[in-house]
């Protein structure tokens, strides 16, 4: 078990975990139509960084660390997100008991076009970014970079925790970004993937899913009876479906499984939420009502932030975990923008509108191609720990 | 433990070398008839894909009974280029705009889990399945990533190792199938058997 010690989200809708927290709340979102975006022929609908903010605000971020070099866009989101987060606490990022981790599925891709600014000839592999990252935070561990489609926020978060319980680091920082770009969405445009408007998730009416750009880090150190009142990932599981590279399985088989190995053990009625992937095309949000009825928590409130943010890909896991904390600090399970009819055929607990709840424990839940899923199980620690706080180390019944 | 070595023009498994006539994607292709088939898929995939594809297949082939349906079995994969063979070839069909066909079927292998999830597929493996990047190869972290990864208690076994493929004629394969605890998987290894 590990705890969350600070986050930060870099997004359209505002700079620092709580900013967006209550964007998201208020019910609002950056999704735009975009034409001839980018010599992309087609019109679509995303949530996209205003760069010339980002920029601004990366310079004065070099300016503050001592460092003059070139960044691309994904590098210096990334690392306004890291810097965010490292602000909150006393922890030295260049030590090595430091270990970066990183989320992306396409990093610096953008660099392939002809179109662009040239960088280095390497400087679009994930490890030279990720590199080039650790450089200017002075870290000099080698930078994990999980690239597994849309579950990597999961994966690095988990690769974090069982990089802290084996003893080699005392602090992870885990961060997960992506930039949009020509080669992604023209991508997902060949795929019939894009919702022209907003998108709908679990909506009878939905017609696809958005994406989105962003970065959302989370520290995280090994969690002790010191970090009561903090948000702990409890466990995580990774499993495949061993169905189809692109389609996700009609069984929701690695979900299922995902979840089943995450929940062992716990009471299902103590989870307030199921946070989903709930992307908003036909095929992913059937599959996890399916997974969810048949982990048994088809009672369980679920919601899905796409309508918010679109998909963020390397960022989903790490942002849309965030947001959950933020929200159940806040005694809210936030509405689920975009959805009005229920369009899968189990009856998921799902919402448009912002709920209460008492509850302090919730499962994220991602899947992606190459039949890849992911969850994870949070709980908050009790703030004044004792015989409490050890049951909910145990994983057991709380 | 089991291993296999591949590069653009030998293949070893557990010692033995692979009799071969050609070189690059050439070679991946030679194999896949001589010595496995029956998947017609194979030439639909990209570059990284049939090295893993022919990699695990050849190793896979060494386990007596070969396994089957199982979740307790992971596939956690490392490279340094990512998805760039495929990335490249998919950049290709969308650089210019009068000659612009972006192809799903060439953009579905712009991700470098999809080799992951093709094994999977192909075994019937609904464990866990990862792929990550690092700067350049490192047996130290390939080592601790599966004592982490074993931190799973359904996780028993492992594919795992390093599968780079820059294009579809250069690439650098060394792949180990590896039981928990196994005292033969160390960096030390690792380090030997991908200079062989």
């Amino acid at each position: 078990m590990i705890a969350n010690i600070a986050d930060y989200i870099v997004s359209p809708l505002g700079y620092g975990s709580q900013a967006n927290y209550e964007a998201v709340k208020a019910g609002c979102t950056m999704l735009r139509r975009y034409d001839q975006w980018n010599d992309v022929p087609e019109p679509f609908t995303a949530s996209l960084m205003d760069w010339a903010e980002v920029e601004s605000r990366f310079h004065d971020l070099a300016v503050a660390w001592h460092d003059a070099s070139d960044y691309t866009r994904f590098e210096q989101l990334c690392l306004l997100s890291i810097a965010g987060a490292l602000a909150q606490t006393g922890i030295d990022v260049a030590s090595p008991r430091v270990l970066l981790v990183f989320s992306t599925t396409k990093g610096n891709v953008e660099l392939l076009d002809s179109r662009s600014k040239h960088y280095g000839s390497d400087r679009v592999l994930l490890g030279v970014t990720a590199s080039k990252i650790a450089r200017f935070l002075g870290n000099r561990n080698v930078p994990i970079v999980v690239s597994n489609a849309c579950i990597s926020g999961l994966c690095a978060q988990i690769t974090a925790m069982r990089a802290l319980e084996s003893g080699r680091y005392d602090y992870a920082v885990v961060t997960g970004a992506d930039v949009q770009s020509r080669f992604i969405i023209s991508g997902f445009q060949s795929f019939k993937a894009l919702s022209p408007v907003q998108c709908k998730p679990f909506d009878r009416d939905r017609q696809g899913l958005n994406l989105g750009e962003g970065a959302a880090t989370i520290i995280y150190k090994r969690a002790t009876s010191d970090d009561g009142g903090r948000w702990a990932a409890a466990r995580g599981a990774i499993r495949n479906d061993a169905n189809h590279i692109s389609g996700p399985s009609r069984t929701g088989e690695g979900s299922y499984r995902a979840l089943r190995s995450v929940l062992a053990g716990d009471d299902t009625g103590r989870i307030a939420l199921v946070n989903c992937h709930g992307t908003a095309t036909l095929y992913n949000d059937e599959m996890e009502s399916i997974a969810i009825e048949r982990a048994g928590l088809i009672d369980v409130p679920v919601n899905t932030l796409k309508g918010y943010y679109g998909h963020t890909m390397g960022a989903a896991g790490v942002l849309e975990a965030i947001l959950s904390m933020h929200s159940l600090d806040d005694h809210t399970l936030l509405a689920t923008r975009g959805f009005e009819h229920l369009g899968v055929s189990r009856p998921v607990n799902v919402s448009n509108q912002n709920r209460a709840t008492a509850g302090s424990s919730f499962v994220k839940l991602l899947s992606g191609f190459g039949g890849c899923n992911a969850a994870i199980l949070y709980k908050k620690l009790p703030a004044s720990p004792g015989q409490d706080f050890s049951t909910v180390m145990k994983g057991g019944k709380q | 433990m089991k291993w296999i070595r591949i590069t653009p023009d030998k293949i070893v498994i557990n010692r033995q070398k692979l009799n071969t006539s050609s070189t690059g994607g050439e070679l991946l292709k030679e194999v896949y008839r001589n010595h496995i088939g029956g998947y017609p898929k194979f030439f639909k995939m990209d570059g990284l894909c049939r090295l893993g594809f022919v990699a695990s297949e050849l190793l896979l082939a060494q386990e007596q009974p070969r396994r089957t349906e199982c979740e307790d079995r992971a596939v956690v994969l490392y490279n340094r280029t990512g998805s760039l063979c495929d990335d490249s070839e998919y950049q290709a069909t969308i650089q210019d705009t009068a000659d612009y066909y972006p192809s799903p079927a060439i953009f579905v292998y712009t991700l470098p889990n999809i080799v992951t999830g093709e094994i999977s597929i192909r075994n019937k493996y609904y464990g866990e399945t990862m792929f990550c990047v690092i700067p350049d190869f490192d047996p130290q972290v390939i080592v601790d990533g599966a004592s982490d990864f074993f931190q799973d208690p359904m996780t028993r076994s492992a594919l795992t190792g390093w599968l780079d493929c820059t294009d579809r004629d250069h690439y650098d394969a060394l792949i180990v199938l590896v039981d928990k605890g196994d005292s033969e998987f160390t960096p030390e290894r690792l380090a030997a058997l991908h200079n062989l």
